[in-house]
């Protein structure tokens, strides 16, 4: 069955209320513009959303938030949308943040098949409350757990028809490491093109991790997010 | 004299002061705020700089040549130098969390008489950014860090002891205001240098930290 949708609703399909949601991007560079748009016109609540930034105000995953549909926040830098803090001082949201190095780890933890790793970043900090301390060769060690998501949201460049991924620039980011993580991974690209097209020493993510294509619809530029 | 110069012109003297440190080749992390501006008067090509949403070989970039997908870890547009790489996320801070980044320049809301510094959140508001803050304190060789020497309001940032949150039990290695440089060392402050324009009185008025002269 081709993995290629042409509808984002059709994509959509997996994500039910009360999911964790993984979706890529740093603010709204690499973020999957097209399938976030989609979720906000779904009838979806209770999600827990795994991203760096909660997106900004009213752009990206901020118009969702604006929508109440998200539950729970989980990301290092939500900073970057006033209205996050807003919502977190109302109690309609609930908040975990972890330093970025962390988030990005214990996605590729949880990609990896592991239950979770030692750190010593956030030893000795506020984030570090809660939080199992072990000392390993006389160094203390923070325990983080890894990340897993029920649906992957992320954006790539190029994807062929089975799902071989290449990424741009710093559009990149977080993406190749929630493609590891969840059980259903959609993933948006500008282009789509025959498998053997793309070197196979240039591909990021192997086709195994990806479930569903579409082609982004909403992109980046330097005006802004804008329909294509 | 700094003090006639504008907020601008000051953290521009400090940027230029942090690049003397820089010596190639390593590798360096540029933190937001005033460690972006450090990249304007770096002029070793072998000073490569990293940035934790994922390239290494970051270089200024033209007007015109703005790509919206290729930004620092503050957002703003960069270039990729000749030998730049793109990387994901978790390879980025294994860099930095590994070992393997020479330098971190920081900026901080506050730093100690120890060198533990404050700068990722404030009692009383919401805890919302961490970043790569924490990450960068544990893993970077050297941290640097870069701030103004007091407050709006005038109060000094270099204390006795934070009183915001701190981000990490690590020492930094050397602090840059405008008006002074220090050095931390068996985790004391040691005054080395005073910026231009700064005296040894004007920086003992303004530091609340013992600090050696």
């Amino acid at each position: 069955m081709s993995k290629i949708k042409q509808q984002v609703e059709d994509a959509l399909l997996c994500v039910k209320s009360g999911q964790t949601i993984l979706v890529g991007g740093f603010g709204l560079i690499g973020a999957p513009l097209t399938l976030i748009d989609g979720l906000t016109k779904k009838d979806v609540k209770e999600l827990t959303i795994v991203s760096n930034n909660l997106g900004e105000s009213g752009k990206g995953l901020g118009i969702l938030l604006n929508q109440n549909k998200i539950k729970k926040g989980i990301g290092s830098y939500f900073t970057s949308n006033r209205d996050v803090g807003d919502k977190y001082q109302k109690g309609e949201i609930q908040l975990e943040l972890l330093p970025q190095g962390t988030l990005a780890e214990s996605l590729r933890a949880g990609g990896a098949g592991l239950g979770g790793y030692y750190t010593t970043t956030g030893v000795g900090t506020n984030l570090a409350n809660g939080k199992e301390e072990r000392d390993i060769d006389g160094v203390t060690y923070l325990f983080e757990k890894a990340i897993r998501g029920d649906v992957a949201l992320i954006r790539a460049h190029k994807a062929d028809r089975l799902g071989n991924l290449v990424y741009y620039k710093t559009a990149r980011n977080f993406n190749p490491l929630m493609a590891t993580a969840a059980k259903t991974v959609i993933v948006e690209v500008d282009e789509i093109v025959e498998p053997g097209q793309l070197d196979p020493e240039e591909i990021v993510t192997p086709h195994l991790y990806i479930d569903s294509i579409i082609l982004a619809q909403q992109i980046l530029t330097k005006e802004g997010v804008v329909a294509r | 004299m700094s003090t006639q110069l504008s907020k601008q012109e000051l953290q521009h003297l400090i940027a230029k002061r942090v690049a003397k440190e820089l010596k190639g080749p390593c590798t360096v992390n540029l933190g937001i705020g005033i460690p972006t501006l450090v990249a304007e008067y770096l002029d070793d090509d072998q000073v490569y700089l990293h940035t934790e949403n994922g390239l290494l070989g970051v270089m200024d970039v033209e007007e015109d040549k703005i790509d919206p997908n290729l930004v620092n870890a503050g957002k703003l547009p960069v270039g990729e130098a000749i030998g730049s790489s793109f990387f994901n996320s978790a390879d980025s801070f294994a860099m930095i969390r590994g070992g393997h980044v020479d330098v971190a320049i920081l900026g901080a809301l506050q730093v100690d008489e120890r060198g533990i510094i404050a700068n990722w959140a404030v009692p009383g508001k919401n805890i919302m950014g961490v970043g790569g803050a924490m990450d960068l304190l544990v893993g970077a060789k050297k941290v640097i860090v870069t701030m103004n020497h007091t407050s709006k309001d005038g109060q000094s940032k270099i204390l006795k002891e934070c009183t915001y949150p701190i981000t990490s039990t690590r020492s930094v290695d050397m602090i840059i205001t405008e008006l002074a440089v220090f050095k931390v060392e068996d985790k004391q402050l040691k005054l080395v240098e005073l910026m231009p324009g700064a005296s040894i009185e004007e920086v003992r008025e303004k530091t609340e930290a013992n600090f050696i002269e």
